[in-house]
């Protein structure tokens, strides 16, 4: 799908609307924080609309579309009025931009609103990148770090070089790539939950990967990814700060624990 | 062969816990997905290839019964016959009538999956009929007892240690002192005793990889060669093929070959890419005097006119499997059938039921990765989830799942009460978790704690904190 330009008015700041995800809303606050502070770093407004929930994926990829389309229409509605809709997931942002015209096929009312709020929805860094032509951030990390690129971003959102470029633009932050970084870490929604074995098989070779390459610290752009591998770390005893992208690159991650650590190990 | 994907869940746990499988299965990125990767890469523009593949499947699809027919038509007219079987059971004995007509007792056979899906093998041995897989890894689970447990590699669960145990019992009776040998030495052995099959076979079965309606071929790829030996040698030649094999033409064919073998393994054509267009002609050197083509439905027509129709564009190359992590963690025996990984988490389903694959698709991360490395793109992790869709319509997903999903729809659409709620939760879990700052063990959270440390929410969640800061 072909994004949309802006609706703003030339020369006005984009009004945004941030969704900020179920998984960020309830665990990670954080996260929200961060997005909001690069948002406005990059010259937007934000906002955050209220009546927001979760995207609905759950039950569309437990193929409960009728539940699925009631929590979407709630989003299309609370969210159609804003210039972008920018998700600090790609997964959930996947969810608004290629599966919500999905679940509406055959409703001609909806599916035309569906379509139009895909066509503004963006994950965060993409967005910076790619619309809002960011290439620097004021933020500074001490550490080795390498990133995961989860499925939904990479292969729904186009999600790749963005964050690296932004995270190469990070003072005191050294990037290093490790083998297999494309492949799934094992979370998958209900997938990790429904199939522990597997999907701790799975994240267990992705914090062997992330581990091999030296680096002390493991980036994501989603939330749901780095509890899981966070939490498979810290049964194995590997020693990895896990943090969200827009953490690092918001300079917020010396405000709280990495993820899965407690208090005593803010830095 | 017997169905077991009901059993999926511990079939997967035994895979998990298989030492030699473990160490078999990590020979799939070196072997497979690097070299795809570099064959896609050398490819002018792979990406309009793939397209071009999935445009012609779906052309072909669309006007099926007649490519079909045109196909029957050149191969009667080269001299052989056309066999239309609706299902398995009918195909397997299209087969064994025509080995006894042709009075047989020993019959090669080179890859197919076609076979392995209508269980042929049992039924030719049935009927007191020899049959010798001639594909390395075919032979191998031959000797083994075992199903493929991939559909282009059949025996890649197995380490060189079992092949060269197995070799040991079936051509030396044990005696072998050396336990482990090198792969070339098990190669040349395992030809010189295939080899005197082939000579002495008196019908070839092979699979198909596509059939050209143009011109009434049938088109195998294999690397060994063992496909050509099987149709040329022996006095009949016998292809079991689906019906959704059948191409237009031979340029048609030629864009799906050069998709199937840089998907399958990397490799720009595969060794052998034969063409068998009807019985010896009079002045032919070789070739069988009897070629019989045995078109198999088993199941396909009523997906060509359901809504999981793109799955007939299947050419069988295996890259799904390949580039599945859950496939990478357990690899096919666990799924239970004879397809396995994405393709078969689909297939299965479709051929035996819904209700006795229920974990096949939801076994799926829906990472998206098998779609996109698919070389007709199928849209793989959208039929999986159609599927699941299914199952829920059906009340095949556990009511478990079904009443967690209403509960969480109620609160989701109610924004006020949902943030009163999860505020209440981040709230407590914050309280006891924080200090740690993860749980190891958390009531309702088995699923996760089993294998992980479930990370303690920060405390308040963000639309608390963001009132609170009097923003909107």
């Amino acid at each position: 799908m072909q994004p949309t330009a802006s609706t703003a008015p030339e020369g006005q700041a984009p009004r945004v609307g941030l969704l900020v995800t179920c998984l960020a809303d309830l665990f990670r606050p954080s996260v929200g924080f961060a997005a909001v502070k690069l948002l406005e770093q990059s010259g937007c407004r934000v906002e955050v609309p209220e009546l927001q929930t979760c995207c609905g994926q759950p039950a569309y990829n437990s193929g409960d579309a009728g539940h699925a389309r009631a929590v979407a229409r709630q989003v299309i509605s609370a969210f159609e009025g804003y210039d972008y809709v920018v998700v600090p997931s790609g997964s959930c942002g996947g969810m608004v931009r290629t599966h919500y015209p999905d679940l509406f096929q055959g409703d001609a009312q909806w599916l035309g609103r569906a379509k139009q709020v895909a066509a503004k929805t963006y994950e965060l860094t993409s967005f910076l990148v790619d619309i809002m032509g960011a290439t620097r951030v004021e933020a500074r990390y001490r550490g080795n770090a390498t990133y995961h690129d989860a499925c939904a971003g990479l292969r729904e959102m186009g999600v790749k070089a963005q964050p690296r470029r932004l995270l190469h633009a990070v003072d005191g932050l050294n990037l290093t790539e490790m083998d297999a970084t494309e492949v799934c870490c094992g979370f998958g929604g209900t997938f990790c939950v429904k199939y522990p074995e597997i999907s701790g098989h799975m994240a267990a070779d992705k914090a062997r990967h992330a581990h091999d390459t030296g680096a002390d610290t493991l980036l994501a752009g989603d939330l749901g990814c780095l509890m899981n591998i966070a939490g498979r770390m810290r049964r194995l005893g590997i020693d990895m700060r896990c943090y969200h992208v827009a953490e690092v690159l918001a300079d917020m991650a010396s405000e709280t624990a990495p993820i899965g650590r407690g208090e005593a190990e803010k830095r | 062969m017997e169905i077991t994907s009901q059993a999926f869940k511990s079939q997967a746990r035994g895979a998990l816990a298989d030492e030699q499988l473990q160490q078999a299965l990590t020979r799939l990125k070196t072997g497979f997905i690097d070299k795809r990767l570099d064959a896609v890469n050398r490819y002018p523009d792979f990406e309009a290839l793939r397209e071009q593949g999935a445009r012609i499947k779906d052309h072909t699809l669309a006007h099926l019964d007649s490519y079909l027919e045109r196909f029957e038509s050149r191969v009667t007219e080269a001299g052989g016959q056309v066999h239309w079987a609706p299902d398995g059971t009918s195909a397997c004995r299209t087969i064994v009538d025509i080995c006894r007509h042709a009075e047989a007792r020993r019959v090669t056979k080179s890859k197919t999956m076609a076979g392995e899906e209508i269980a042929l093998n049992q039924a030719l041995e049935a009927a007191d009929l020899e049959v010798v897989e001639t594909d390395l890894g075919e032979y191998i689970i031959q000797l083994a007892k075992e199903p493929p447990s991939h559909i282009i590699a059949p025996a890649v669960h197995k380490t060189r240690q079992q092949i060269s145990e197995l070799f040991d019992t079936y051509h030396h009776r044990g005696a072998l002192k050396a336990k482990l040998r090198e792969v070339s030495e098990l190669v040349t052995e395992a030809r010189k005793v295939l080899r005197e099959q082939f000579l002495s076979a008196d019908v070839g079965i092979t699979g198909a990889n596509f059939l050209v309606a143009e011109t009434g071929s049938v088109i195998t790829v294999t690397n060994e060669g063992n496909a050509e030996l099987t149709n040329t040698l022996p006095r009949v030649h016998i292809v079991i093929a689906g019906i959704e094999k059948v191409v237009p033409d031979l340029d048609d064919a030629d864009v799906l070959l050069r998709l199937l073998a840089r998907s399958a393994t990397g490799q720009a054509m595969s060794a052998y890419t034969t063409l068998s267009s009807g019985p010896r002609r009079p002045d032919d050197l070789d070739g069988p005097t009897e070629f019989h083509v045995v078109l198999m439905d088993n199941g396909r027509s009523k997906t060509l006119g359901g809504e999981f129709r793109q799955m007939l564009r299947c050419i069988r190359c295996g890259a799904c499997l390949n580039h599945c992590p859950v496939y990478g963690a357990i690899g096919g025996h666990a799924y239970g059938w004879v397809y396995s990984g994405p393709m078969g988490a689909v297939l299965t389903p479709l051929s035996v039921g819904l209700d006795k694959s229920l974990d096949l698709p939801n076994a799926c991360t829906l990472n998206g990765r098998c779609g996109a490395v698919c070389p007709v793109k199928i849209p793989l992790p959208d039929l999986l989830r159609d599927l699941r869709e299914r199952q829920y319509e059906q009340k095949l997903t556990p009511s478990a799942t079904r009443y967690g999903l209403s509960a969480w729809a109620f609160l989701a659409r109610r924004p006020r009460l949902y943030q009163w709620a999860t505020g209440l939760a981040a709230r407590a879990l914050s309280l006891v978790g924080a200090r740690r700052g993860a749980f190891r063990r958390l009531p309702l959270a088995g699923g996760w704690t089993s294998v992980r440390d479930f990370p303690a929410p920060q405390g308040r969640t963000f639309m608390q904190a963001w009132r609170r800061q009097g923003r909107r």
